[in-house]
C-alpha cells in the first residue's frame, strides 16, 4: 500500500482521526479511548495486516505523557506510526496492546517502569529494571540529586 | 524397594521454583531467570533484568550527538560498529548530509567484520554451553584476528567508537586491506572445521534438533529479529529490506530456515558468517578513494522532528527513535534493542522442555545483557 492508500485505509476505519505525513512515515494521532480498537483493526483487517510492532516508545512531552507505536506489515512492508497521549500526569492510564502484539508485554513494562504510564489489561504489569523506591526517571521533571549530575 | 520406585523423591505433581543467575555461567551475563518446574519440566520462565541498567536513554537527553556514539558502544558490545552506525545514520539523514562512497564501503566492511566476530563468539560459547570445551578455544583463536584488525585501525578492540556523524574518526590503517584479505582466506579454510566439530556432532544435534521451536507467527508477534527470527522463516534482514551504507551494491543471500528450532538458530549464524565473508570479498578490493569524513559543524543541531533509523546488528534489528527539538541534545531517544525483544519470547519457547534444554534455548537466542538493560 502506498501512502495515499494507507491514509484512505485508516480513514475507512475511523474518519475522525488526525493523520499527518511525517518525515518518514504516516503518523496517526489517536485519542487514548480509541487506541485499542484501532490497533486491533490495523492488525486484523486484510488490507492492513500490521503484524509487527517494531518499536514502542514512551515519551514525556512536558505537559502530556504519550506512547508512540511503530507498526510494520511483514506481508506488504508498509509502516504506520500511532501516537497517543494522556494529560493526566498523576495517574496516567492507557489501554494495553499486549494481547494484539506479544512483544508489547515487555515494552509496556519498560514504559511503566521509566515513565509511570499504567496499561490497563496488561497481563503482568510490574516494574522491569528498577525497584519500587525509584520514581519514574524518564520523566522530564524527575529530580535525583545523587545520580544525575547537572552542570 | 518397589515402594521407593513408585514414590520418587522429586515430586512431579507440585510446581517449585529455582533461581538461575544472575551469576550463572550459561546466562552470559547478569540475567536472572526464575524458573518454575514440575519435576524437571520447565513450566514458566520469568526473566528478571536491570542489574546493569545504566539509563542510557536518559543520559542521551543531556549530551550531544557525537557523545552518544560512545554510549551506544556499551549497549551491544559485540556489535559496537553497528550500534555506532545507527546514531550516525539517523543524524546524517536528519541533516541531509551526503556521505561519500569511501565511508559507506568502510562502514559496511567494518560491520560485517563485527558480525563475523560476534557469531564466532556465539559459536564458541554455545559450544561450551552444550558441553564442547574445544569450541571455545577455536572460536576465540579466530576472533582474535578480527580484534587485531580493529585494534590497528580504530585503537579499540571491542569498544571501537569508529563511526562518528559525518564519517569515520580516522582513516583505515595502510595494512587494513591486506590483513582483512588474509583473514578471509584463512577463515574460509577454518570454517569447515567449525561444522566438523559442532554442527555434525551427534550429541549436539540430539540436544538441539526440534528443541525450543518458534513458529513464524510467534516470531513476528514477539518481534524476534536477526538470525533467531530468520531461523523461523521471518524475513527481517534490514540489510535487504531497507539497505543502508553500501548494502545496496553487494550481492548476498538472506539466510532463511523454516524449522525455527535451536539447531537452525545456530545454523543461521554459521551460514551468516559465510555470507558476511562474501560481502567483504566484494568490497575489500574496491574501496573508493576520497575523504574519510565530511566536515560537520562543530556543534551538531538536528532539525526539529522525529526520525527513525534501523540497522541490522549481529542479533537483529536495532532501531533508534529520535525526537529532536532543534537543540544540540536530543529531546528523547529510544533504542529498540534486538535483545530486549528477543528476551520476551524465552518463556514461550522453553515451556514443556527440560531444564537442561533451557540452557540450550537461551544460548541459541544469543543474549548480550547490556543490550537488554541499556
Amino acid at each position: 500500500m502506498n501512502k495515499v492508500e494507507l491514509v484512505e485505509f485508516v480513514k475507512s476505519i475511523d474518519k475522525d482521526l488526525e493523520i499527518k505525513e511525517g518525515k518518514q512515515y504516516t503518523e496517526v494521532t489517536v485519542p487514548s479511548s480509541k487506541l485499542y480498537s484501532l490497533a486491533k483493526q490495523l492488525r486484523e483487517r486484510e488490507e492492513g495486516k500490521f503484524d509487527f510492532l517494531f518499536c514502542l516508545s514512551g515519551v514525556d512531552y512536558g505537559q502530556d505523557l504519550g506512547v508512540v507505536y511503530h507498526l510494520r506489515s511483514t506481508i506488504y512492508n508498509h509502516v504506520i506510526v500511532l501516537k497517543t497521549r494522556t494529560s493526566d500526569r498523576e495517574h496516567p492510564q492507557l489501554d494495553s496492546v499486549a494481547d494484539i502484539w506479544m512483544t508489547a508485554d515487555f515494552h509496556e513494562r519498560e514504559v511503566y517502569d521509566l515513565l509511570g504510564i499504567k496499561f490497563t489489561n496488561h497481563p503482568d504489569l510490574r516494574r522491569l529494571f528498577l525497584d519500587n523506591s525509584w520514581g519514574f526517571p524518564l520523566r522530564k521533571d524527575y529530580v535525583d540529586d545523587i545520580n544525575i549530575v547537572t552542570k | 524397594m518397589e515402594e521407593q520406585v513408585k514414590n520418587p523423591i522429586v515430586d512431579e505433581q507440585e510446581e517449585y521454583f529455582i533461581n538461575m543467575g544472575p551469576q550463572h555461567p550459561s546466562t552470559h551475563g547478569v540475567l536472572r531467570l526464575v524458573v518454575s518446574l514440575k519435576g524437571e519440566i520447565v513450566k514458566n520462565v520469568e526473566p528478571h533484568i536491570g542489574y546493569i541498567h545504566r539509563g542510557i536513554e536518559k543520559m542521551c537527553e543531556s549530551i550531544t550527538y557525537p557523545q552518544i556514539i560512545h554510549l551506544t558502544d556499551r549497549m551491544d558490545y559485540l556489535s559496537a560498529h553497528m550500534n555506532n552506525e545507527v546514531v550516525c545514520l539517523a543524524v546524517e539523514k536528519a541533516l541531509e548530509v551526503e556521505i561519500p562512497d569511501r565511508i559507506k564501503v568502510i562502514r559496511t566492511i567494518m560491520s560485517e567484520l563485527s558480525r563475523i566476530q560476534s557469531h564466532q563468539l556465539f559459536w564458541a560459547s554455545y559450544g561450551m554451553d552444550m558441553g564442547g570445551q574445544t569450541c571455545f578455544f577455536y572460536g576465540l583463536r579466530d576472533r582474535e584476528m578480527i580484534l587485531d584488525i580493529f585494534e590497528e585501525t580504530t585503537g579499540g578492540r571491542m569498544i571501537v567508537s569508529y563511526n562518528c556523524p559525518g564519517g569515520l574518526m580516522y582513516d583505515i590503517h595502510p595494512n587494513f586491506q591486506k590483513r582483512v584479505k588474509d583473514f578471509i582466506k584463512y577463515f574460509r579454510k577454518v570454517l569447515p572445521e567449525y561444522d566438523a566439530i559442532l554442527t555434525g556432532n551427534v550429541i549436539f544435534r540430539e540436544r538441539s534438533l526440534g528443541i525450543g521451536t518458534l513458529s513464524l507467527e510467534d516470531a513476528i508477534s514477539f518481534g524476534v529479529t536477526g538470525p533467531s527470527g530468520r531461523a523461523s522463516g521471518f524475513s527481517c534482514d534490514v540489510r535487504k529490506h531497507e539497505p543502508y551504507s553500501a548494502y545496496d551494491r553487494v550481492k548476498f543471500n538472506e539466510v532463511l530456515y523454516t524449522e525455527g528450532d535451536t539447531y537452525h538458530r545456530y545454523l543461521a549464524r554459521v551460514e551468516e558468517m559465510r555470507e558476511s565473508m562474501n560481502i567483504i570479498d566484494q568490497l575489500i578490493d574496491n574501496i573508493p578513494e576520497g575523504p574519510y569524513a565530511v566536515k560537520m559543524k562543530p556543534v551538531i543541531k538536528v532539525p526539529e522532528g522525529e526520525y527513525f533509523q534501523r540497522v541490522e546488528t549481529a542479533r537483529g534489528e536495532l532501531g533508534m527513535f529520535l525526537i529532536s527539538d532543534g537543540n544540540k541534545n536530543p529531546y528523547r531517544v529510544k533504542f529498540r534493542s534486538p535483545n530486549f525483544s528477543n528476551l520476551g519470547v524465552l518463556n514461550q519457547i522453553t515451556k514443556d522442555f527440560k531444564i537442561a534444554d533451557l540452557v540450550a534455548i537461551a544460548g541459541s537466542l544469543d543474549f548480550v545483557i547490556p543490550d537488554i538493560d541499556r
